[in-house]
């Protein structure tokens, strides 16, 4: 029974759930085909189409779990979007790698100077973070509306529509960037002592600080890591619409990221962090779009879906919840009480 | 004290010609500072325009400022509830588009407006309740909690109907388009309905022990507890007056509109929560007044208008907001700031 104490277990049980009623709904969604030594299938499909909320979700992880909140990353992701694409539709020569190379660069570094402004309001400042970040999610797609001159510009550049569509021996290289972020982040976090400084500034700001650790720069860096995330998100969004879209680029997934986030097991209260939890949560989301479309509902019908998912994933957090199932457990005898607390791990 | 603040509002307002004593005047008065700076911007605002346009201070355009932002005013009011407890409602824009498309199919099926306009409020009023119980109850962030609020919104619209559906009864028509006139200036039924839900939303405030509550609960929560008062029915009771604002504005917006459309109210959220800050309500709860949230209405309708009349691209409203915002944020960080070194 250890298994069902772990921490991930619940989250990991959803999203297997939910891809046995994708699959059984419609038996092609496990299919995977190869062609031409590359695969493609709907798993794939998943993989590859969750590399921008894996990225913002990533951020967002180090930032709740400094007890902020970042409702830029989708203004971010417009405006870095905005920016690469009007670099390489200026440029005499768009299809050239040098090209998109200092058109990804400079849309990536927009994305850092954007995290640093963040980072600045909060840390140094100390605005609520809910605020500071509202400020650029207002004025930041006004930005990128200014940047694209209000237009949609489109731009045909093969090495720049690489980024998004093509293949790296099997898989696509959307999918190798967001591991790679995965695996870069959870390094720095896991294996220095910044996850457990991180942690330590969320669950209790005045303690750590009594106890000598710096925490404006941790609160600033993880809103630089989120600034940064979004923006290679917003070069991977834009390049797969090939369109810099100002209003439709990334619009609403600060909330897909804190959904996701939040479906991993941290709690939006800071402190304790999974970079794994938010993975299976970035997942989770990406195949809960799925199911929804497979189930036959108009795709903007979905919100009401996703509203009912974030209804029942925070009562299970809700410590009354917690109380009942307990008062409920010991009315059945000892039986359901590992599951009760199990729960509450989850919240913690 | 937030309490005592709000009674002397009022009286301060005129009382503010008293100068030379600034320095007492602002540590005594800090609460309202906000809002005197954002009624000096809107004067400002409307000073510079006339001067660079000529044409602007004329009563067509300070009438149609009250029509255009009528919803906006609506919901300011109920957001401005939500926020002096400390909370925020991130629903408000897809709740109006709700009740809105809901309220407009009603009518096009033919159902008398005296059914369809309350079915419209309690709609509005059932989303709120549902944020504030899962609130107040189950401990949820208002943050999380009425995110989901908006999903269900914006789902629900949808779910009535995907395109945008006219609306043809003569009550909803007379509400649009009906203008009482006087010289120059006109007003529509929504801007008194508006106007009114200012009005409503100020006496309940400050004149009643709901109102003060609020203001206590939004000081201390813990001190509100301690002296008796009933936080909890008071913390549902500002996502329910939030909700319905929203059914209201979604019944101000069908009328202006003459039809319903599941898309409006896309981000209205944020300008409603930055109209109230630049209003000179403070987000971390205590302080805030309605009618300054009416005075943050008209600005960002002014700055509107005037980037309208500039013929600037409408995306620099958005970034002008956005600065004013953060001056605004940064003016009562100074403010909370400077009060706690003084307690």
């Amino acid at each position: 029974m250890r298994i069902l104490r772990h921490r991930l277990f619940w989250p990991a049980a959803a999203l297997v759930t939910l891809l046995v009623v994708n699959t059984i709904a419609n038996p092609n969604f496990a299919r995977i085909t190869i062609r031409d030594g590359q695969l493609y299938g709907n798993p794939i499909t998943i993989l590859r189409d969750s590399a921008p909320l894996m990225l913002v979700a990533l951020g967002m992880t180090l930032v709740i779990a400094t007890r902020g909140i970042d409702l830029s990353v989708g203004a971010i992701m417009a405006v870095s979007g905005a920016v690469a694409l009007t670099i390489i539709d200026d440029s005499p020569n768009p299809g050239s790698v040098g090209t998109v190379v200092v058109a990804v660069i400079v849309a990536v570094v927009v994305g850092l100077v954007l995290g640093v402004w963040n980072g600045f309001l909060v840390s140094v400042i100390g605005i609520q973070p809910i605020i500071a970040t509202l400020v650029l999610m207002l004025a930041g797609r006004g930005v990128a509306l200014l940047i694209t001159g209000g237009e949609i510009t489109t731009v045909n550049s093969a090495p720049y529509k690489f980024i998004a569509s093509g293949y790296l021996i099997i898989l696509p290289i959307a999918f190798f960037i967001w591991v790679a972020a995965v695996v870069v982040v959870s390094m720095l976090e896991r294996r220095t002592a910044l996850g457990m400084l991180t942690e330590s500034v969320g669950i209790n700001p005045e303690a750590s600080r009594l106890a000598g650790v710096r925490s404006r720069g941790i609160i600033w860096s993880a809103y630089i890591a989120s600034g940064v995330l979004a923006g290679i998100a917003g070069v991977i969004y834009a390049s797969n619409t090939m369109a810099a879209d100002a209003n439709s680029a990334g619009y609403l997934i600060e909330l897909y990221a804190i959904l996701a986030v939040v479906l991993g097991g941290t709690s939006l209260m800071g402190g304790k962090f999974s970079i794994a939890g938010t993975v299976i949560g970035v997942m989770t989301v990406q195949a809960l779009e799925k199911a929804i479309l497979f189930l036959g509902v108009p795709p903007a019908q979905a919100p009401v879906f996703f509203a009912v998912v974030v209804v029942v994933v925070v009562l299970l957090q809700a410590p009354r919840v917690h109380a009942w199932g307990r008062a409920a457990g010991r009315r059945m005898g000892v039986g359901a009480k590992p599951r009760t607390d199990d729960r509450k791990e989850v919240a913690a | 004290m937030s309490a005592t603040d709000a009674t002397t509002t009022t009286s301060s307002a005129s009382g503010a010609g008293a100068k030379g004593m600034i320095g007492t005047f602002t540590s005594r008065y800090a609460s309202v500072l906000p809002t005197f700076a954002a009624i000096t911007i809107l004067i400002a605002l409307l000073a510079g325009a006339e001067i660079y346009f000529g044409n602007f201070l004329t009563g067509r355009n300070m009438s149609a400022l009250l029509l255009d932002n009528a919803y906006l005013m609506v919901l300011a009011v109920g957001m401005t509830f939500v926020i002096v407890t400390a909370g925020i409602d991130l629903s408000v824009g897809s709740v109006m588009a709700f009740t809105g498309i809901f309220g407009a199919s009603l009518f096009a099926s033919g159902v008398p407006f005296v059914i369809v306009i309350p079915v419209m409020l309690l709609s509005g009023v059932a989303i709120g309740l549902l944020i504030g119980v899962l609130v107040q109850y189950f401990n949820v962030q208002p943050f999380i909690a009425s995110l989901a609020g908006l999903f269900l919104g914006r789902g629900l619209a949808y779910v009535v109907s995907l395109q945008s559906i006219r609306v043809e009864d003569p009550v909803l028509l007379w509400l649009g388009s009906t203008r009482f006139t006087l010289g120059d200036f006109y007003i529509a039924p929504t801007g008194v309905i508006a106007l009114l839900t200012v009005i409503v939303g100020a006496l309940v405030m400050h004149f009643t022990r709901f109102g003060r509550t609020v203001y206590a609960v939004g000081g201390s929560e813990q001190s509100a507890r301690l002296m008796g008062l009933n936080v909890a029915r008071t913390k549902v009771m500002v996502y329910v007056i939030s909700g319905l604002c929203g059914g209201l504005a979604g019944l101000v917006l069908t009328a202006y509109t003459g039809s319903g459309y599941p898309r409006n109210g896309i981000g209205t959220e944020l300008d409603v929560i930055a109209v109230v800050v630049i209003g000179g309500t403070l987000l971390s709860g205590g302080r805030g007044y309605v009618l300054g949230s009416m005075i943050g209405v008209f600005v960002f309708g002014t700055i509107n208008t005037i980037i309208n009349f500039m013929g600037a691209e409408q995306s620099w409203t958005h970034i002008i907001v956005g600065a004013l915002l953060l001056l605004f944020i940064v003016v009562q960080r100074a403010i909370v700031a400077r009060s706690d070194r003084s307690r």
